[in-house]
Parts: structure tokens; C-alpha cells; sequence
């Protein structure tokens, strides 16, 4: 019996080698960047899966299912904000059906630890009428995925894998299995059923939604959801991770409350039903949205039984779940701290490194904004440039999703901004950035765009990024950007009046005008510094 | 035989190794764990906190409840007071009391050690000094394991095993000098007074 101390994520990319995929396929994006890690790391050794980053999660995506259609066991994994961006081929790859297994790992973020909303991605499965299952410990998070890949291939769907950032980034021992042999490739292939021309997917549409109720079947067989008859006046829907804090309390309870533990959706409706008939009232505690708690209330709530949960108040409705909140839904006490102290402490949130690039890229940037006279705004993009819009800088104002800064830039100037100035960075840009930028460039939108280069994708962790250094000029001739208005700068603090002279001419310049801010991020140099210096030794 | 802990610090400050040298001792002992820890932006600079809870029976939850936790290992005094809410009524707060200053309005030391020292079991560890006593201020955290090890429930042997784990990849002497940052960290919290 083989034990291994993995995170939440490692527990799943585990589960998905020992199921023997073929490929992982992956944008970096907490709290799901070491999903594929795991499986990078692992792969430098075995050397047979394919693990190498893709530009953005939609081509992840693609690629996991084109290796699918392969009759090969895929993996794609990404936050869950990522999914918006994959969300094409994830709809409609519910729709073809898949050829080798197909597992989606998410990592949703509760409480945004590091997000700009708590989507929660139950309800994207639903939405495109596919499997969803809900690990509640790193144990489960290994077991489900493999089980996950044997489901989807007998339902010939793929199946999400929802992992939360408390999970995902939390340690355990897990016990392995025996590993799968990786499926061969399918040398005859039934094009026909992955072709979505309307009058194919009339028909497979139509399949799929016959497949429902046996897909509510199988969660109601499914070992990993657990109904226990205990107390009737209380019963409890708990699902995912949620169950760790429901049990935590259960087991200090006098009168233990019925519950139902919910692994895997679409729900067992059968288990559902025999709970609500047992007992007086349902509780439902689920992290993330309300969704069951929506579901089971209807539009009209007007059902005769009592649905407690966030909507009324016995849960916060927003934010992470923790074992506190559920020991006061359960027991109506609050928990009080043994200890306290009378001062205030002051936050301590994230800050650019100590001689980060774009420290200095920020503080040209102000001083350019200083020199040109109109109003200049400047629209930021998702990376640790983003902490630019904190104090001591200042110096970006919007931060939506991946790429935006372009795209946002474009309508500001096309809605009159004298001097709008887009900031993003080199992996973001690969991500999400040239698109906008073909469109800016032919109609010679009056605007500046900073690539902030630091040759890695740094806030999460230093990834490889696809977009960076020489290339990165070749590939913005190619979108059409003007040769002379493509400048390279070092932000470096010796270069400062020079940097912020260059930033106010093409601002000033009416057209186009890229500046590309050139200097590696201080940590993966660090890394690499310490790196050399070992195998000189 | 259960603990419940809370690491803090200051993202870079090493409380992963911390984390790491006891998830694994636990492990060997055949004891179960479960760590929760933050990855991603936060780490740049920014306060950071592991839960570790272990035991010999099941864990459930990731995260340890208010009023439950055992020992609090803070690697910087003003970290140590953000998790008190966490503390039991036994609960053993250990603390280093070299200050990391990267916020403007960092509050006065005086203020910080005067709160710290009204929680009834505390342990303040010069961890910086003794860290360069072992021959690096980088091994602090080690030093605040070396602390807090008399209230772990785990053998030292074992703790030192997983130290040497955690850092042979970094060369003998490494290992060596985090041996005795332990040490040092341990002797110092023996000598404390409350």
C-alpha cells in the first residue's frame, strides 16, 4: 500500500495518471495551477504523458478533446474563471460526446481568495448538462477522478472534477491504487458523431437530455453519496467539501441530525426524495452558490417543508464556508474566541517584490502620465502587475478578465479617450491579447499598449509563457503594428527618464504605438541564478 | 492524541518547510493529516497561515475552529496576533519576535509584545539571532520549529528526519546548520519564562 502527502490539486492529477491519460493539457491559474504541475513533474521521469502549457484554457481544452476523440484518456485543468474562456468547446463537447475519457479539473475560489468572482462551476456542469463531482478530501479527489474517467467513458460524456481553493490547496496522505494501462489510439473513428452541423446535433442534443435521468440514477448508486437516517426533525444536505465541517460538528452533536453527503451531481434524486420524506426540515450546506438550496426552494418556495441555508440567513450567503459557520447553522451558538487583544492590525496584502520590473515600469509610467496634457487612463490586465493599482503606485485602474486591457482600451478610445494606454502582460497576452490588438491595428486605433515582459507567467508561480522576448516583435509586425512604433524599454531605475520620455510620444502619437517592458521577473531569475550557480559547484 | 496548529508568517518566510518536516513526521508515526495552506498571490509578501491538524483517529475538517487550536507557531510577532481567535484555552502561543516590516503602518513593537504577553502560555523566540547563531537568518523557521517542538507530540529524532529531508537536496552542510538552528530554537524555549 503505497501513501503519498498530496494537495487537493496533486490528488487529482494522481487519480488522472493512475487512470492512464494520454495528455494534460493546462493554463497556469490559481487554485488549479498544480493540477498540471503535478503532472509536468511526474512526467519528467515516466516521459509518457503529453504535459507542455497551453496559450489560454479554451486551447487546452480543445486540445484535451481532439486527444479524446483519439480514443485517448485526456485531462484539462484550470481555474474557474478559465472555463468562461473554454466555455465553447466545454458546451458543446457535452453535446459530441467524448472518445477517451475526459475529465475538466476546476478549481473554483470561494471567498476569491485569488479571483474576481466565486463562480461556481456545479452550476456550469448543469448548465451544459454534463457530470460534476464534488471531492470532500484529497482521498476522494484521487478516487473520484478515477472513477470520473471510467464514467465518461461509459456515458461518452466528459465529467468536471470540481475542486475549492480550501481543498485544493490543502495537504493529505492519500493511498494509491494500481495505475491503468493509457488506451490505444482508435484507428476507425465514427466521424460523424463529433460533426455538429444542426442536423446532427438535433439529434445528439436530444440524446443527451434522454441521458439525464440515468445519469441521477447512477449518483444514487454511486458509493460516494452517503445517506445516514439519524434524528427526523433535521435532515442535512451537505455536498463537497462541506461535509468535513458538517461531520467536524456532527460528531459533538447530542441529537445527531439525518444527512445526505453529496459527491456527485446531477443529484441522486431517490436519496433527495427519501430525506425530505424523513424528516421536518432540510438544511443544505454546499460551498459555493446556492444551487441545491435553489433547487429544492423552487421560484415560489412555497413547498411544505422548511429549506434552511444561505437564503435564510443560517449560512453567510457569500464567502468560503468554514467549521464555524456551520457549528452556528447546526447549533444556533456562536463560537466565541478564548482569547482576545485590544489593538487593530493592520492587512498585509500582496506587493510587487523587492526590485520588480514592473516597480520601475509603473513608476515611468506615472511620470509620463504627468507630462502629456489630457486625460490619460490606463486599463490593467490579470497578473502581479494588477497589485499596480495599490499604493505606492496607483498607476492602473481597471482589472476585468484575461486580455480585456486591450479590448476595454480600444472602446475607451473609440469612445473619445484622448490617451488610453492598455497594460498587460507577455503570458496574458498570449492568452488573450493579439486578437484584440489585429482589429486596433487595422483600424489604426489612436492608443498605447505596454507588454510588460517578463519573460514568465510570475504571479503564478513562473510558468512557461508562449509570448515573450524576440518573438514577441515578429509577432506583433504580424498583427500589423507598426515596425517604428514597437519599442523595447528596460525598466530599470537608471532608464527611468528615458522610459517615461518614450511612454509620453506614443502617447502623444496619434495611431498605434506597443511599448514592450523588458526585464525578467526578479523571482524566476533568482531561481535561475541559484540554479547555475549549482552546477557550476 | 490530536493536535490542532496554526503556522503563520509572512509569504517566503519558510512555513512550508515547517509544515513539510511535520506532515511528514506524523506520517511516519502512522498518524493522519491534514494541512491546508496558501498558494498564488497572497505568497508575495503578503500574511500567510498553514492549518496542520494531526491525530491518531479521523480529521474532518481542513481548517482548525475557533478556540481549538493547540500550538500557534508564528515566524513574525505581528502574524502570531491575526490568529488568536484559533487559540484554545490551553493553547501555547510561539512567537518570534523579529518583526518583518514591508507594510507602511506596521504598529509599534512595544504594543505587539505587550499583547503577546497576555496570552497565558506564550513562548518569544529571538529567532533571527539564534537563526545567525546557526549560520543563516534564513533558517528562523527552523528555529521556531526547534521552539515549539516540546509541544508537538512528535520525537524529536523524527522531526530532525524530516529537516534532513527537507533540505539534502541544498547540500551536508545545510542540513547541518538547520540541525542546529533547531537546537538553538529548542534550548531557547526551554530557558523562557512566562
Amino acid at each position: 500500500m503505497t501513501i503519498e502527502v498530496l494537495l487537493g490539486d496533486e490528488a487529482v492529477a494522481r487519480g488522472a495518471i493512475d487512470a492512464g491519460i494520454s495528455g494534460a493539457f493546462s493554463y497556469p491559474g490559481t487554485p488549479a495551477t498544480e493540477i498540471f504541475e503535478y503532472v509536468e513533474r511526474y512526467n519528467k521521469k515516466a516521459n509518457s504523458i503529453h504535459a507542455v502549457w497551453s496559450a489560454n484554457e479554451k486551447v487546452a481544452f480543445e486540445e484535451a478533446l481532439g486527444m479524446s476523440y483519439m480514443g485517448k484518456r485526456a485531462l484539462t485543468s484550470m481555474k474557474h474563471v478559465g472555463l468562461n474562456v473554454a466555455a465553447d468547446p466545454f458546451m458543446n463537447s457535452a453535446i459530441t460526446g467524448v472518445g477517451g475519457g475526459l475529465v475538466i479539473a476546476l478549481g473554483d475560489d470561494p471567498g476569491q481568495h485569488s479571483s474576481q468572482n466565486e463562480q461556481d462551476s456545479r452550476v456550469f456542469a448543469r448548465f451544459a448538462l454534463v457530470f460534476c463531482f464534488e471531492p470532500s478530501n484529497q482521498q476522494e479527489a484521487y478516487d473520484l477522478t478515477r472513477l470520473a474517467y471510467e464514467t465518461s467513458e461509459k456515458f461518452e460524456l466528459p465529467v468536471l472534477m470540481r475542486l475549492v481553493t480550501r481543498l485544493a490547496h490543502s495537504r493529505a496522505g492519500v493511498t494509491l491504487a494500481d495505475p491503468k494501462k493509457q488506451n490505444e489510439i482508435y484507428t476507425d473513428i465514427d466521424w460523424k458523431k463529433w460533426n455538429l452541423l444542426p442536423a446532427v446535433s438535433r439529434v445528439k442534443y436530444k440524446t443527451l437530455t434522454e441521458t439525464i435521468p440515468k445519469m441521477h440514477d447512477f449518483s444514487d448508486e454511486c458509493k460516494f453519496n452517503k445517506l445516514e437516517i439519524n434524528d427526523k426533525k433535521l435532515g442535512v444536505i451537505v455536498s463537497g467539501i462541506a461535509y468535513n465541517y458538517f461531520m467536524e460538528v456532527f460528531e459533538t452533536l447530542e441529537t445527531k441530525p439525518s444527512y445526505l453527503k453529496i459527491s456527485t451531481y446531477p443529484e441522486p434524486l431517490k436519496k433527495i426524495q427519501k430525506l425530505y420524506d424523513t424528516v421536518d426540515e432540510i438544511m443544505i450546506i454546499e460551498e459555493g452558490y446556492p444551487m441545491l438550496e435553489d433547487s429544492l426552494r423552487g421560484l415560489l418556495n412555497n413547498g411544505p417543508k422548511k429549506i434552511l441555508g444561505r437564503h435564510t440567513g443560517h449560512i453567510p450567503r457569500t464567502g468560503e464556508l468554514n467549521p464555524d459557520f456551520v457549528y452556528k447553522a447546526l447549533t444556533g451558538k456562536e463560537k466565541k474566541p478564548i482569547v482576545s487583544i485590544d489593538m487593530k492590525l493592520p492587512g498585509r496584502p500582496p506587493a510587487l517584490c523587492k526590485g520588480c520590473p514592473h516597480a520601475d515600469t509603473y513608476k515611468a509610467l506615472n511620470a509620463a502620465k504627468e507630462m502629456v496634457k489630457g486625460q490619460v487612463e490606463v486599463f490593467s490586465d490579470i497578473g502581479c502587475y494588477t497589485l499596480g493599482a495599490l499604493p505606492p503606485y496607483n498607476a492602473i485602474k481597471s482589472c476585468v478578465d484575461m486580455g480585456a486591457s486591450i479590448s476595454m482600451c480600444k472602446g475607451a478610445a473609440d469612445a473619445g479617450l484622448k490617451y488610453p494606454v492598455a497594460v498587460i502582460g507577455d503570458s496574458t497576452f498570449g492568452h488573450s491579447g493579439m486578437t484584440p490588438l489585429i482589429g486596433a491595428a487595422q483600424e489604426g486605433t489612436s492608443m498605447t499598449v505596454m507588454i510588460l515582459d517578463n519573460l514568465t507567467t510570475a504571479m503564478t508561480g513562473g510558468q512557461h509563457s508562449l509570448t515573450t522576448g524576440h518573438p514577441l516583435i515578429k509577432v506583433l509586425e504580424g498583427l500589423g503594428v507598426e515596425r517604428e512604433h514597437i519599442k523595447v524599454i528596460e525598466p530599470l531605475p537608471k532608464n527611468h527618464d528615458e522610459n517615461a520620455k518614450i511612454m509620453k510620444e506614443e502617447m502623444e502619437y496619434e495611431g498605434l504605438s506597443v511599448i514592450i517592458a523588458d526585464r525578467e521577473c526578479v523571482q524566476t531569475l533568482k531561481k535561475s541564478l541559484s540554479k547555475k550557480k549549482k552546477e557550476a559547484e | 492524541m490530536k493536535k490542532d496548529l496554526i503556522l503563520a508568517g509572512v509569504g517566503g518566510q519558510g512555513i512550508l518547510s515547517i509544515a513539510f518536516v511535520i506532515d511528514n513526521a506524523v506520517l511516519d508515526k502512522g498518524w493522519k493529516f491534514r494541512q491546508a495552506e496558501v498558494h498564488g498571490m497572497a505568497q508575495r509578501g503578503g500574511a500567510v497561515q498553514s492549518h496542520l491538524r494531526y491525530s491518531d483517529k479521523n480529521i474532518w475538517s481542513d481548517l482548525v475552529p475557533v478556540g481549538s487550536a493547540d500550538v500557534v507557531l508564528a515566524v513574525e510577532p505581528l502574524e502570531s496576533l491575526r490568529y488568536i481567535d484559533c487559540l484554545s484555552e490551553d493553547g501555547m502561543m510561539i512567537v518570534s519576535s523579529t518583526p518583518y516590516i514591508n507594510i507602511p503602518d506596521y504598529p509599534e513593537m512595544d504594543e505587539i509584545i505587550s499583547n503577546i504577553k497576555k496570552i497565558p502560555k506564550h513562548v518569544l523566540i529571538d529567532s533571527e539571532e539564534l537563526a545567525k547563531e546557526a549560520g543563516s537568518s534564513r533558517a528562523q523557521n527552523i528555529v521556531m520549529l526547534g521552539a515549539s517542538s516540546k509541544w508537538l507530540g512528535i520525537e524529536e529524532e523524527l522531526l530532525k528526519k524530516y529537516i534532513t529531508m527537507a533540505f539534502e537536496r541544498k547540500g551536508e552542510a545545510i542540513v547541518q546548520m538547520n540541525h542546529k538552528a533547531f537546537d538553538l530554537g529548542r534550548d531557547a524555549a526551554e530557558k523562557y519564562k512566562v
